[in-house]
């Protein structure tokens, strides 16, 4: 029983790492309908940045940190300036090829910048296995991860009041509910994309950060958004906290199917796994868990 | 003035039902055929064959199917790879299971496996639709490479999990395996593409490719008027995977040699065949060859141009290469969202009306 609750546990932090990814996916397809499958190596090129502002530079962390930001918006204002505002109107299809191929750009970018050796990322962010935890209920959970669940709370929090309470926040929702009409009571959506995109990108940041952390910073940190898909797909793109829960939801179905299914078909299903479990629950719910209801007309 | 229908009649009902009803048309499409199977193999060296010529047939097959699903029938997939791994593997096993049966009939009955298998992961395609079926088609890519990977059946129980082409001949000439010869493989994918070309460029037209765009426009509406999405999807499903089956088949036999799921059908290929039919054209089957010669031939070149040219090191080259990829396809995307194929029919409209502008 302890053991499976500690699977549980393992699987939710892993979640929580996935929802940081799909986070950025359901900003961007919220005000845009943008399918942003630049988002990982987004999050990829922010780790980048970020260390080799640190390591070349020699700036302190915090410095870093708010340079790292600061070429996050610029790379979101260079976005729209130059690929989303001439596809205004376009099929989806295209809009998402578009971002296959700003994957590309960024992709060959962050290497010809900063290289594309592995770098360790350190931050100062507790690292090993809590002993507290270990100590009192004998359960074994990486320091890195709970810090990662509470950020995520926190950004989740602070994106909850962003959205719901600012003047901004009113505006990205009017886009994401329809376009026309928040153009038509003045709302600029050239801003309002910048501003999607910049917060996309310091999502993408803290995401980058975390995982960077984890398991150095390196090309395979591009992966993490196709582990995102599933999540993405089960909690439905268009909703925040489906993102967080489904993170936590494919998080615990592939650690219990790794752990308890894996032996039995000779392991290494966690690959394929969410994606099949999304699946599934796509056949019940197709809008995923939280998406909002598709109705179609002729 | 050169290209005009104008003084050809159509007479009778066979006239009027031709593949190509604009004389200039069959005479491109024969001058195309004499040039590929006449001089191209007198004139290219090896090199060009082998590197250039064969990817872009192979490459062009797939296009071709996945044109068929994505172009046609309207449905996203990002499985392309995984399916050409089915094809690829389908045509191991029969190698090394049942050498008698021709290479031919191998590369077709391949085909004819991975349609079925493309048919069952196309199910959920009947309940999800867009962006939550393309995410779908991703757990077909990363399950049945898995399932390569993992079950020794598959690759023979080899040590490496690699599989190799036995040597395979046609008339007398080997096509695959090491010692196979340039030109007979040449004309073993020409000859395959060139007909399963045609036979799409057919099927689009008819009953069932009409059925398929119905549910691309509208697939509700194609529902009332009488269109079943059941087998409209379907079926696109299964000729789409036909062709991209024979194309995996033809990828792994006769251009690679030897295979591993992993590097050779990762998630990259189904990307670049996706990339393929968008930059040559979505629902176009001259759109499928455009897009395969430009992303076969274009990241050539710029190696090339770099690396002989400009004298940088290979790995700067290879990123310069991906950020100029990317670069084009966006700006391909802006300038003419619906392809190469496009351009050509704006073309072709022009040369109607010319000299008069309209």
């Amino acid at each position: 029983m302890l053991f499976f609750i500690e699977v549980t546990l393992s699987g939710m932090m892993a979640g929580v790492m996935y929802s940081l990814v799909a986070l950025g996916f359901v900003l961007i397809f919220k005000a845009s309908g943008i399918f942003n499958f630049a988002q990982g190596v987004m999050a990829l090129f922010a780790a980048l940045t970020l260390v080799g502002l640190m390591e070349k530079f020699n700036f302190p962390i915090w410095l870093a940190i708010i340079g790292t930001i600061v070429v996050m918006i610029a790379l979101a204002w260079l976005i729209e300036r130059i690929m989303l505002r001439h596809l205004v109107n376009q099929e989806p299809i295209i809009l998402f090829m578009a971002t296959l191929g700003l994957a590309y750009v960024l992709e060959g970018m962050g290497d010809i910048l900063w290289g594309s050796d592995v770098k360790v990322l350190d931050l100062g962010i507790p690292q090993g296995a809590s002993d507290w935890m270990l100590d009192s209920f004998d359960i074994y959970i990486e320091k890195l991860e709970i810090f990662a669940a509470v950020t995520a709370a926190i950004m989740v929090a602070f994106l909850a009041v962003f959205f719901q309470k600012t003047r901004i926040g009113r505006a990205l929702r009017a886009v994401a509910d329809d376009h026309q009409a928040a153009l038509s009571v003045g709302i600029s959506l050239h801003t309002i994309w910048v501003i999607v995109w910049s917060v996309a990108g310091i999502v993408a940041l803290v995401a980058g950060i975390m995982w960077g952390s984890k398991s150095g910073v390196q090309f395979s940190l591009s992966l993490i958004a196709l582990k995102a898909l599933p999540v993405l797909i089960l909690g439905g793109f268009t909703s925040v906290p489906g993102a967080i829960i489904g993170g936590l939801i494919i998080g615990v179905g592939e650690k219990i199917a790794e752990v308890y299914l894996g032996p039995f078909v000779g392991g290494a299903i966690e690959n394929w796994f969410a994606y099949m479990l999304a699946l599934a629950f796509l056949l019940f719910r197709p809008q995923g868990l939280f998406g909002e209801k598709i109705i179609e007309r002729v | 003035m050169i290209y005009r229908e104008t003084g050809q009649f159509k007479a009778n009902y066979q006239d009027d039902q031709a593949l190509f009803p604009i004389a200039q048309d069959r005479y491109v499409i024969l001058v195309i055929l004499l040039i590929t199977f006449g001089l191209v193999p007198a004139l290219l060296n090896e090199y060009w064959l082998n590197a250039i010529l064969l990817p872009f047939l192979i490459y062009s097959l797939a296009a071709l199917g996945l044109n068929i699903l994505t172009g046609y029938c309207g449905q996203l997939s990002l499985g392309t790879g995984a399916f050409m791994a089915v094809g690829a593997f389908s045509v191991y096993k029969l190698m090394v299971a049942f050498p008698g049966i021709g290479f031919i009939p191998m590369v077709v009955l391949s085909g004819v496996i991975t349609a079925a298998v493309g048919t069952i992961f196309g199910l959920p395609s009947l309940r999800i639709k867009g962006f939550y079926l393309a995410v779908a088609t991703l757990a077909a890519q990363f399950f049945l490479i898995w399932l390569f990977n993992k079950v020794g059946w598959f690759f023979n129980y080899s040590a490496t999990g690699m599989i190799n082409a036995p040597p395979m001949t046609i008339f007398g000439a080997i096509v695959t395996g090491p010692k196979a010869d340039p030109i007979a493989k040449y004309y073993l994918v020409a000859a395959f593409v060139a007909v399963f070309a045609l036979a799409a460029k057919n099927i689009a037209r008819g009953r069932i490719g009409r059925n398929w765009m119905a549910i691309r426009d509208m697939d509700i509406a194609a529902e009332l008027i009488g269109v079943r999405p059941l087998i409209a999807k379907l079926s696109a499903f299964a000729v789409s995977s036909f062709y991209v089956g024979m194309a995996g088949a033809l990828y792994f036999a006769v251009w690679l040699g030897s295979a591993e799921p992993t590097e050779a059908f990762d998630i990259n290929q189904s990307f670049l065949v996706l990339f393929m039919i968008i930059i040559g054209g979505l629902g176009s089957v001259l759109g499928s060859f455009l897009g395969a010669a430009f992303l076969v031939i274009m990241p050539i070149m710029l190696k090339n141009l770099m690396v002989d040219g400009f004298g940088t090191t290979s790995a700067l080259a290879e990123h310069i290469q991906i950020i100029v990829v990317g670069v084009l396809i966006i700006g391909f995307l802006i300038v003419e969202p619906h392809g190469l194929a496009r351009l050509w029919r704006i073309a072709k409209e022009k040369m109607r009306l010319w000299p008069f502008p309209y």
